[in-house]
């Protein structure tokens, strides 16, 4: 498993236009905003939690169709598959290697970012703390939307419609932990809601890649 | 077997002894590389049984895939990685003639080379069995001698090779199976 994460990366790294791509990408539709609605600070602070959250979620989605998709056009989903791991275990190990090459650096960047929408400073470490699961959930759900959408024909388009409507619940607490005076409710729903997904969701896309390779 | 909702093969059977070979021929479409997938446990058969010593192999898929060695039709190289990072085994790559080629990028490489260098990884694999889907495709006929030396070492060693092809294959003792 540790071979082909290292593998996987140093792919990514090869690749690295793609992580930069969605970075930029979440960087200038973020920056959009305030030059819509103006630079009035009450009403950009105000939105502020709900635009990096949305503008990240879009941002993840933008890697995912290559995530599997290339492997499945050179032949080296067969190899994976055979690899001795499980099929799960791959649908993770894919999980794991796009947290890293794009959730991580969507949430490193998002402090600069909400600062920029001028969020008070003091509610930053809890939108970060929003984002991390909500990551997380991202490239689970968006693995296994990746995996199901497999040879199909505009997947780039189904994936989004599998990935985001699965994604409106984390949203949704997401924004509410970070905007509630209350946070630890959100907090903990999140934390539920990764729990749920961190098995189910390699194991459902293990077994859409298996279909896929059939 | 079905691969869709097309029938491809039925009442197939064969066994390949240690040390054995087996060659898949027939006409394109008559299901070589869909008995491929079958045998490595890639795609599910509708009826019938794989045995590995007696024991059904298709159980334990994870375990099943760690004695299978696998050439697609496809080469699986990536064109972002080098020669070297494909398979970082030497005599292998010595094997299949890439050991100047090693941090080559494989974008570079031709196709009978990468062909080639799927070959190398399969050689690198320590898989007792080898699965090989027209390892001949792109190769040329030096490329083809070395292989048969490569193919009887590795069937001294015990190993066993399933390949489906059209051409030769420098393979003496291998049975045939017609599909």
């Amino acid at each position: 498993m540790r071979r082909l994460l290292g593998r996987e990366l140093r792919l990514a790294w090869r690749h690295a236009s793609d992580t930069a791509a969605a970075l930029l990408f979440f960087v200038i539709a973020a920056t959009l905003f305030p030059f819509a609605l103006g630079p009035d600070a009450k009403t950009l602070s105000a939105i502020a939690p709900g635009i990096v959250w949305v503008c990240a979620l879009l941002a993840a989605l933008l890697p995912l169709d290559r995530l599997f998709g290339a492997d499945f056009e050179d032949g080296s989903l067969d190899l994976l598959l055979l690899s001795g791991l499980s099929a799960g275990g791959v649908a993770a190990m894919k999980t794991l290697a796009h947290w890293l090459t794009t959730g991580l650096p969507l949430l490193l960047i998002a402090a600069p970012l909400a600062v920029m929408l001028r969020m008070p400073a003091e509610a930053v470490p809890m939108l970060l703390l929003t984002l991390l699961p909500g990551t997380m959930l991202l490239s689970l759900l968006g693995t296994m939307a990746g995996a199901i959408t497999l040879g199909a024909r505009r997947s780039a388009v189904l994936m989004p419609l599998i990935t985001l409507p699965l994604m409106i619940p984390v949203l949704i607490f997401g924004c509410a932990a970070v905007t509630s005076p209350h946070p630890e409710a959100p907090l903990l729903m999140l934390a539920a809601m990764l729990a749920l997904a961190l098995p189910l969701a390699p194991l459902a896309g293990g077994a859409a890649l298996r279909a896929a390779a059939e | 077997m079905f691969r869709g909702e097309r029938l491809v093969f039925r009442d197939v059977g064969f066994a390949v002894p240690a040390g054995g070979a087996l060659l898949l021929r027939g006409p394109n479409g008559a299901g070589k590389s869909s008995l491929l997938r079958a045998v490595a446990g890639l795609t599910p058969l509708a009826a019938g049984r794989i045995l590995w010593n007696g024991e059904d192999a298709l159980d334990d898929l994870p375990t099943h895939a760690k004695r299978i060695a696998w050439l697609g039709h496809l080469d699986a190289v990536k064109l972002a990685l080098s020669v070297g990072e494909h398979v970082a085994d030497a005599a292998a790559l010595a094997a299949v003639g890439l050991e100047s080629f090693r941090d080559l990028p494989a974008k570079l490489l031709s196709a009978g080379q990468k062909r080639r260098l799927a070959l190398a990884r399969v050689i690198a694999s320590k898989a007792p069995l080898w699965l090989l889907d027209e390892p001949t495709n792109g190769l040329d006929a030096r490329s083809i001698a070395m292989l048969g030396a490569v193919f009887a070492r590795h069937m001294q060693g015990g190993g066993m090779i399933i390949a489906s092809t059209h051409t030769p294959l420098d393979l003496p003792e291998a049975g045939t199976l017609n599909l």
